[in-house]
């Protein structure tokens, strides 16, 4: 074991990678706004700067800790260098916190008010530059960003995209697509994880709750809401609630008190997915043709395969993602429901930017009419809570409307990564027995890993499946099986780190506890769920009998 | 050309180009440096030429086959060289008579007849042509005190060979050193004797270059880099273009005695785009050498190979920080990143590189050759070697220098530069450029090297030299400098960033008349957590003009500030146009050129002006036959 001094305490510490990880570790939380253990180091922003005892100054995010230094964190120089970048910064950036829509999650806005800054004393002479509204998904407005990089890292690093770069240099540095195009003329697949890495209100999610409240007011629209898996364990973290805990039952509660007229579940749509896409699976396996099957729940992944690897777009299910075959069913049921005049607006309530764009795609309407009217995340669903004065934490746990709010824990886990996989493998073998439940659960489909494999067997066949998360993954296991490297049967795919429970509409910040808490939340309804496979759902079994009845194509799947 | 085969035949062709040059009895360098190129030395060497050219035995090419085309042995030939730059670049274009030794300075087209009559054809030498300093005609360049106070061992060939001939450059002992290294010496040895020898970086840090080698070297790595800084940006420093444009063979000399110490296969010269003659001559040069067989495979016949590659930089500053510069080669944008892992570490497409500056590895050739003792045996123990600098500004003869480290600023300005131009006095003289510091007359006895300066709270960064004096600003300096580094910061880290833009702010304000007393403790403030927290040295030292120049003349800046004045009459917004009224003859020719109308009065009374309205044009001032007006401030 190692030793430094930090503040004049003994530090033990063995193999971390930053002098920043062992000083945080000794509970010192030194500020950061371009740190992130995920990206590369990238050391601009200067914040965690520390003092040796030889007076020399250095940023600790990327010093090496070695034996024996000896470090300062508060020294009044280091008080002075801190409270002077954050003018420096705060000088350049839109003041006008108030009507931010990041106001009280801004970083930016924390870190001034825990280092006191008081004044201001230059003036904002940055020229002011049009906010960027073109995207469905997201919104950029440039005139807030403190150029930390954290979005034009995390774009590259683990999307692979490479949407966003600087553009300019020196003060007039701005992060934008290029060629100074808008989101919109770009290839971006809309999965907001910028937004997540955003430390202000730079880059912030299309809102849409402005129209859904006044569907709500409108006594002649009939609003139906369906939850999305990852929803349940984020909703609560900005109510106090413990982080990862399921809170289905409250928001449930707090969404009929805010007006909405029957709320469901979109693990029930999860559930059909993995019918239809068992049986989508197994007639490629069985014919041979067009393997590995990808899976088509996640829309920034399909949109991110059309964009880099359109040869196999063909590979990708023909099923409609959940939400869309909810919304299909809710909107079919309907039209042939002639008795209620009502209109019908279905919304989701989504942990995913990249919906936003989904139900807006031409393949996702049936009969012409948009299957889903407006998609809410997380975010969003949490200030409209806010905005009603509910208090989340303080909600009876109610239950979802019937008949669509039942669901298996198959359909749950679809929020994580290896969920989808897991609820098919499920479906496959056809056994509610535990040991067997158990079985699949260790064929190496759980876990955080970006890129994770298993075997299982068939019918006397081995299916290999490879799951990855994160679409720099994604792209590197394409290229692979595109150059024959390796082959796979099956292969799930979602665009966020660790699944949707880190989705792009989720409240932020997060940090390692939640990511671990959100994990485990959806495995923990999972495990309190009655029915663990998604053929076990009764629901599911009258909807093939009733309204889908012959129209299992139309309504269920893709025209390709 | 042929082939080089082994150290024998490259003996054998110095010889031979020796011999080659021993035989024209009359070699006529034009300097073709860019700053003669610029006053006209392309048209002069034109016009050399064309006369020349009846004389059968001149050659302006160079090249054995020629000397022999018509099977006669050129007895007594003359010969017309483009030549690097001499460095005495005030008193261009110039040029020099072999073997007489004679310099001809500010030499025009129309004096190429009399220059090729009189003193090629008959030995005359023209007299108004000759450089003259305190009523002493200089017929020899060695002669002259510019160059006599020299110790010119890096520039040694600048100005004396052809530099688009590598057989110019051979015949002076060119590649010779590396010849020595491949074949009498291990790599170890090699990184031995130049860490013996105390080499330190030229580029401005001054890191032992010995060291630098070693680190590369006991890498795991196999695959290395070599990469030459040419990006010099400090403005006004042009010592490395010099060398790349006269005598790019010995920086390539360098490179490849660092590549065969560290076993690099493959360089990189980084250039600045603003240096298109540098670049042209550095293609030939390489493509001269490839043919040669002195770069590409198996050099000189041994299992030794390199290949070196040019890659002109896109116009910033900062790429001449290691990383930045580095990134840009890989095509990315030009961000200098965080260390570790340093350069020697993970450089260049993250491998083990050697990066190093221009005159660093023109440097290199000469310790190889005459050993570690004798290279420190120059200068001072700490910084041994010469330092080549480019003497700018107020002083009378402008140009590049090359001295030994330590000698001193009083011998450079004075002895070497010939004094202040004009009437005024030495004020002070920034050196390092944007990333230096001020010196001021106690500090004229101070040794000018690496130690020395930085506790002077200067450096000698690339080796700008520029002289001010009494009707220099120094907040102006101040200004220029932070105007500079704001320009060129990246934009990476917040403090040179953000930081910068807000010192210049202050500073503008500051000689517009409008600054407060707070804002030089602003200026402070910021200066100094930039220094502390800015993530490269760019940034790092992006504040010394600043800080050098409010501690040693603050009573300046104050009295920009509260008086709103001007001392060196410089700052256009606190001049104040006065007319005498008792040298006023009330002609009204003032009234009558003033563009705004400022000017008013009654024809034969005198005339005012109203300080208001008035936009300090001077055209009054111009204007006025009895030198009635006068400006204040």
């Amino acid at each position: 074991m190692k030793y430094l001094t930090v503040n004049n305490r003994k530090i033990a510490f063995d193999n971390e990678k930053n002098l920043l990880s062992v000083i945080r570790k000794a509970g010192i939380n030194l500020p950061t706004f371009c740190y992130h253990s995920e990206l590369s180091t990238y050391g601009a922003c200067r914040l965690c700067v520390v003092e040796d005892d030889r007076g020399r100054v250095f940023a600790s995010c990327s010093e090496v800790p070695r034996d024996g230094m000896v470090i300062y964190t508060n020294t009044p120089k280091l008080q002075h260098h801190r409270k002077m970048i954050l003018e420096l910064l705060l000088a350049s950036h839109c003041r006008e916190c108030t009507t931010c829509h990041t106001n009280g999650e801004c970083q930016l806005q924390k870190l001034a008010q825990q280092l006191g800054v008081s004044y201001i004393r230059f003036q904002n002479t940055k020229e002011q530059v049009p906010i960027d509204e073109s995207s469905d998904c997201i919104v950029i407005d440039a005139n807030k960003c403190i150029l930390c990089g954290d979005c034009v890292r995390t774009c590259d690093e683990i999307q692979g995209m490479g949407i966003l770069n600087f553009a300019y240099r020196g003060s007039n540095m701005r992060v934008m697509p290029a060629f100074n195009r808008k989101m919109a003329e770009t290839a971006c697949v809309g999965c907001g994880q910028c937004r997540v890495a955003c430390p202000t209100g730079a880059i912030t999610i299309k809102q849409n709750f402005r129209q859904v409240w006044e569907a709500l007011a409108d006594p002649n629209i009939r609003v139906v809401a369906q939850v999305a898996p990852a929803v349940r364990v984020a909703i609560g973290d900005k109510f106090g609630i413990p982080k990862g805990k399921n809170s289905i039952g409250r928001l449930a509660a707090a969404l009929r008190r805010i007006g909405f007229d029957e709320i469901y579940d979109t693990n029930f749509g999860a559930d059909l997915t993995v019918i239809e896409e068992s049986k989508e699976f197994v007639e490629r396996l069985t014919k041979g043709e067009k393997l590995p099957l990808f899976t088509s729940c996640c829309p920034a992944w399909v949109k991110f395969c059309e964009e880099k690897h359109p040869d196999l777009v063909t590979h990708i299910s023909t099923c409609r993602s959940p939400q869309q075959m909810f919304g299909a069913i809710i909107k079919e049921e309907a039209r042939e429901k002639k008795e209620d005049t009502r209109r019908t607006m279905v919304i989701s309530i989504m942990p995913c930017t990249a919906k936003k764009a989904e139900i807006l795609r031409p393949e996702h309407f049936t009969d012409g009419e948009q299957n889903i009217d407006y998609v809410l995340t997380t975010a969003e669903v949490t200030r409209m809570i806010k905005e009603a004065g509910i208090d989340l934490a303080e909600m009876p746990s109610e239950a979802l409307d019937m008949p669509f709010g039942l669901a298996s824990g198959a359909g749950a886990i679809f929020g994580v990564t290896g969920g989808v996989t897991e609820a098919v493998i499920r479906n496959l073998v056809g056994s509610n027995r535990m040991e067997d439940l158990e079985a699949i659960s260790f064929t190496g489909v759980r876990g955080l890993h970006g890129m994770k494999e298993a075997t299982i067997d068939y019918q006397g066949r081995k299916v290999r499946i490879a799951i990855v998360n994160g679409l720099r993954n994604a792209d590197i296991l394409l290229k692979k099986i595109e150059s024959g490297e390796v082959q796979y049967d099956f292969v799930e795919v979602m665009a966020c780190k660790r699944g949707c429970i880190s989705g792009g509409g989720q409240p932020v910040p997060i940090g390692p506890r939640t990511k671990k808490a959100r994990f485990e939340g959806m495995y923990n309804i999972d495990r309190a769920a009655q029915m663990k496979l998604s053929s076990e759902n009764p629901i599911v079994q009258t909807a093939y009998a009733g309204i889908l009845k012959g129209k299992e194509h139309k309504l269920l799947h893709n025209e390709k | 050309m042929s082939v080089i085969k082994d150290r024998e035949a490259l003996l054998k062709l110095q010889d031979k180009a020796k011999e080659k040059i021993n035989a024209e009895t009359c070699r006529i360098l034009i300097c073709a440096g860019t700053g003669c190129l610029a006053g006209g030395s392309g048209e002069i060497y034109k016009k050399m030429c064309e006369l020349t050219s009846g004389n059968k035995d001149v050659e302006v090419a160079f090249g054995p086959e020629i000397a022999h085309k018509d099977g006669t042995c050129p007895g007594a030939s003359v010969a017309v060289r483009k030549s690097g730059c001499h460095g005495f670049c005030e008193m261009g274009p110039l040029m020099r008579i072999e073997p007489m030794g004679i310099l001809y300075t500010k030499v025009s087209p129309d004096d190429c007849e009399a220059i090729y009559h009189k003193t090629i054809q008959n030995g005359e030498v023209i007299h108004r042509l000759l450089f003259e300093q305190d009523g002493i005609e200089y017929q020899k360049q060695e002669e002259i005190p510019f160059y006599k106070k020299q110790t010119r061992l890096v520039l040694e060939n600048c100005g004396h060979i052809d530099a688009e001939h590598i057989e110019e450059a051979i015949a002076v002992g060119g590649y010779q050193a590396f010849a020595k290294a491949l074949f009498t010496m291990t790599p170890e040895e090699i990184v031995k004797e130049i860490s013996e020898s105390n080499l330190r970086g030229r580029g401005g840090g001054g890191f032992t270059t010995g060291y630098k080698w070693a680190q590369v070297a006991k890498q795991k790595e196999k695959i290395r880099y070599i990469v030459c800084n040419g990006d010099e940006g400090d403005p006004g420093a042009f010592m490395d273009r010099s060398i790349m444009e006269g005598d790019p063979h010995k920086m390539i000399e360098g490179m490849l005695i660092a590549a065969y110490a560290v076993s690099a296969q493959e360089g990189y010269i980084y250039v600045r785009a603003e240096y298109p003659l540098a670049i042209s001559r550095l293609r030939l040069a390489i493509a001269q050498a490839e043919e040669k067989g002195l770069l590409g495979e198996n050099i000189l016949g041994t299992d030794f190979s390199f290949q070196l590659h040019i890659n002109r930089g896109a116009g910033a500053f900062v790429c001449g920080e290691g990383s930045a510069l580095t990134a840009s080669i890989e095509g990315n944008r030009g961000f200098p990143r965080v260390k570790p892992p340093r350069t020697v570490e993970q450089g260049l497409f993250a491998k083990p590189t050697v990066l190093n500056n221009v005159e660093t590895y023109a440097n290199v050739p000469m310790i190889i050759e005459r050993g570690a003792a004798w290279y420190k045996s120059i200068g001072p123990e700490n910084s041994p070697g010469t330092k080549a600098f480019a003497l700018t500004g107020s002083v009378k003869h402008t140009g590049l220098i090359e001295v030994p480290m330590g000698t001193t600023l009083r011998e450079v300005i004075f002895d070497i530069g010939g004094g202040i131009k004009g009437d005024a006095e030495f004020k002070g003289v920034q050196i390092g450029g944007p990333s230096g510091g001020c010196l001021i007359t106690p500090h004229l006895d101070v040794s000018l090297d690496f130690d020395s300066l930085k506790k002077m709270g200067a450096m000698i960064g690339s080796g700008g030299l520029v002289v001010m004096d009494s009707n220099t600003c120094m907040v102006e300096v101040a200004r220029f400098f932070m105007n500079f580094t704001q320009n060129e910061s990246c934009g990476k880290c917040v403090p040179c960033r953000e930081g910068t833009k807000r010192m210049l702010e202050i500073l503008e304000r500051i000689v517009a008349g409008k600054g407060k007393l707070e804002d030089l403790d602003l200026l402070e403030e910021l200066a100094l957590t930039i220094t502390d927290t800015a993530l490269c040295g760019l940034g790092k030292s992006a504040a010394l003009p600043v800080l050098s120049t409010l501690r040693l003349f603050k009573d300046e800046y104050i009295e920009h500030v509260v008086d709103k004045k001007c001392r060196a009459h410089n700052c256009t917004a606190m001049k104040r146009f006065i007319i005498s009224p008792e040298l006023c003859k009330g002609c009204s020719k003032c009234a009558r050129n003033c563009p705004v109308g400022a000017i008013s009065g009654r024809i034969r009374e005198s005339f005012e002006i109203d300080t208001d309205k008035c936009i300090k044009c001077g055209a009054c001032e111009d204007a006025c036959a009895f030198h009635a007006i006068h400006v204040e401030g």
